[in-house]
């Protein structure tokens, strides 16, 4: 019997309004049982202001899926905590907490029906058991989260709440003040041009004898390789009840269907795995699963 | 707030004779680590094994100054027990705050040992007074450490919003992300500062003279390549130069200091609590050289800050210790973002 759920997180790219509706369009015939929604990464992204994230919430919800509002990560301003509580007063759909500011006002507000999302460093489990105290009913790990790791915070008396990890997509590694988009090309991020919106996938760099290595998405860094962890769904069976898919530019959809597949058993890990070839931007990765660095592509003999 | 308000000098101390020079150049506070993964700066043949540090807080305490353990790594379910054994250790020495980013860990501090004063390290990436203020109601934290990506209105924003004081990096090598949301060393070497307290750690560091130059390498990745009239730095790794649209340049930052020497009497009119000096791997004439300067400015400051001005031979000694012997304000200076 398959019980994984297959969930697509926030786009952390930055599209036009036009690119972005379409493709939440597409994903609600997808088969994504939960989407994350909103702009986590910068807040000057406003192609789609919160009313229209909470159609496409509407849209999605209609459609069968589970909306669920991911608040921003690395919040500033007071203008950031605007948006935050916005995102906390609605309670037609459930919240994912980014920041510890997101914790405070759910538990405030008297949630107790959110996600403790991957930037809130939930490590141990007595990290944990605060979070579900709180009203957390799932949780993230961090994606350095090797799997060894989290089957023994999961054996060690963990609440039992819903366990996502991320699966497929590039690895969001690290956010700044700076925006590293803007630096590129000399603008400062208050008037950054939103450049952003050129770069569907974001914008590579590679070291200087031409190896793809991170991937700079305005204050985001990602690595450049794709987090794909299709050749290892057996193990992660054991520790998660929901796998993460990030979505890029182009063939989301595609990789949706092929964990469908993969978990439904029409297709074997590994055959999905060597298909899911013509799906990445770049090579895959997958150490971080497997307790080693992040940028390897792990294979267990 | 006014400029009266005393501001602690936070001095970093990788070492026994760091801690004294630390103290005999006028640092308020010291904070150190234990020699393990419990603390952000886990590098060899530095920090504190307990008879050093029964010493250090003896040596600071005679002389009235605090001493703060650093235990701001993120403890995992296998190594749970040495975390609470360092929480306990830092109790029976009698430190004076812990410095903390685990939620776990703080729960158990707050819940064994009452007395012993929290600090949220800058680890625990808290950048707003709703962070800060959660981690007040549920630990009762005394004092946060702001992460190094708020511009100084920002910062006086959050001062004004909490009870808690607020503690600012003033000097030292400067982290371009949110403290404590970096994967990036864990994403080349498998090491992250969260889990393992370290960031690009030197074994992992490869340095090669090659016909094109000396190459520096992280786990196999290039991070720069220095011509012969170039002084080649360490490869942490956001501090490379690498290629973006065939464009080869520092895409992430320069090698560079934090220095805001410069912004004292509007960090001191916000409030500021404590300025905290970055540096526990430097030597301990670091530490003295570093000291020396901030307590002269802070005294300064304190007792006229509308008539405090940079001396220039402050900055001439604080850029000889300097990351790439240059210094930035970095976000508390709004275009540097």
């Amino acid at each position: 019997m398959n019980s994984m759920k297959i969930a697509l997180g926030p786009l952390l790219y930055y599209w036009s309004r036009q690119a972005t509706l379409d493709f939440y369009a597409q994903i609600a015939a997808s088969p994504a049982d939960i989407v994350y929604l909103g702009e986590t990464v910068c807040s000057r992204r406003h192609e789609l202001r919160h009313d229209d994230w909470l159609d496409v919430a509407a849209m999605l919800k209609a459609a069968g899926k589970e909306a669920i509002l991911s608040s921003q990560s690395l919040i500033e301003s007071e203008s950031d905590l605007k948006a935050l509580r916005r995102i906390v007063a609605q309670s037609d759909f459930r919240v994912e907490a980014n920041d510890m500011s997101a914790v405070r006002l759910l538990t405030v507000a008297g949630r107790r029906d959110w996600v403790a999302g991957p930037t809130l460093n939930i490590f141990n489990p007595p990290t944990l058991s605060l979070m579900a105290e709180s009203g957390a009913t799932r949780w993230m790990a961090p994606p350095e989260m090797s799997g060894a790791v989290l089957a023994e915070l999961l054996a060690s008396g963990a609440p039992a709440i819903e366990t996502e990890i991320m699966a497929w997509g590039r690895l969001p590694l690290a956010h700044s003040a700076r925006c590293f988009t803007a630096r590129h090309f000399n603008l400062q991020k208050d008037t950054c041009e939103f450049r952003c919106l050129d770069m569907q996938d974001g914008l590579a760099l590679r070291t200087r004898e031409g190896e793809a290595f991170l991937t700079l998405n305005g204050v985001q860094t990602q690595s450049a390789r794709v987090h794909n962890l299709l050749a290892d769904l057996p193990s992660t069976r054991q520790a998660a009840q929901v796998l993460r898919v990030s979505p890029q530019g182009e063939n989301t959809v595609r990789v949706l269907e092929l964990f469908r597949d993969a978990l439904g058993g029409s297709i074997s890990p590994q055959d999905a795995f060597r298909r899911s070839a013509d799906w990445m931007v770049e090579a895959p990765c997958n150490g971080f699963w497997h307790g080693r660095p992040g940028v390897e592509q792990y294979v267990t003999t | 707030m006014t400029s009266n308000t005393k501001i602690e000098l936070v001095c970093p101390a990788g070492s026994l004779p760091a801690l004294k020079t630390a103290v005999d150049h006028g640092a308020d506070c010291v904070y150190l680590g234990f020699k393990d993964a419990t603390n952000a700066r886990n590098f060899t043949g530095l920090n504190f094994d307990a008879k050093a540090m029964n010493e250090g807080v003896r040596y600071a305490h005679d002389r009235k100054r605090k001493v703060l353990l650093a235990l701001n790594t993120y403890p995992q379910a296998s190594n749970w027990s040495g975390w609470t054994a360092a929480v306990d250790r830092a109790a029976d020495l009698g430190i004076d705050a812990i410095i903390v980013a685990d939620p776990g860990l703080m729960a158990y501090a707050q819940k064994t040992h009452p007395q012993l004063r929290l600090h949220l390290s800058v680890q625990g990436s808290a950048t707003s007074y709703e962070a800060i203020n959660f981690y007040a109601e549920r630990f009762d934290i005394q004092r946060a450490v702001l992460p190094r990506v708020l511009s100084l209105p920002q910062v006086e924003h959050v001062i004004a919003n909490t009870q808690v004081e607020i503690e600012v990096f003033g000097f030292g090598g400067l982290c371009v992300m949110v403290e404590g949301r970096c994967a990036l060393s864990a994403y080349a070497t498998g090491e992250s500062p969260n889990c393992n307290g370290a960031c690009s750690p030197g074994k992992h560091v490869r340095w090669e003279q090659t016909p094109q130059g000396m190459e520096t390498r992280l786990n196999g990745i290039l991070i720069d390549r220095f011509d012969d009239g170039e002084r080649a730095g360490y490869p942490t790794l956001c501090k490379g130069r690498f290629d973006v649209n065939g464009e080869t340049y520092y895409a992430i930052e320069e090698p560079t200091s934090l220095n805001t020497l410069e912004l004292l009497p509007e960090l001191a009119r916000a409030g500021v609590r404590a300025i905290k000096i970055e540096g526990r791997q430097r030597s301990p004439a670091y530490t003295g050289q570093v000291t020396r300067v901030w307590r002269e400015a802070l005294d300064r400051v304190m007792r006229d800050a509308d008539s405090f001005t940079v001396q220039p031979a402050w900055i001439a000694e604080l850029d000889k210790i300097s990351e790439g012997r240059s210094h930035t304000l970095g976000a508390y200076y709004r275009p540097w973002k």
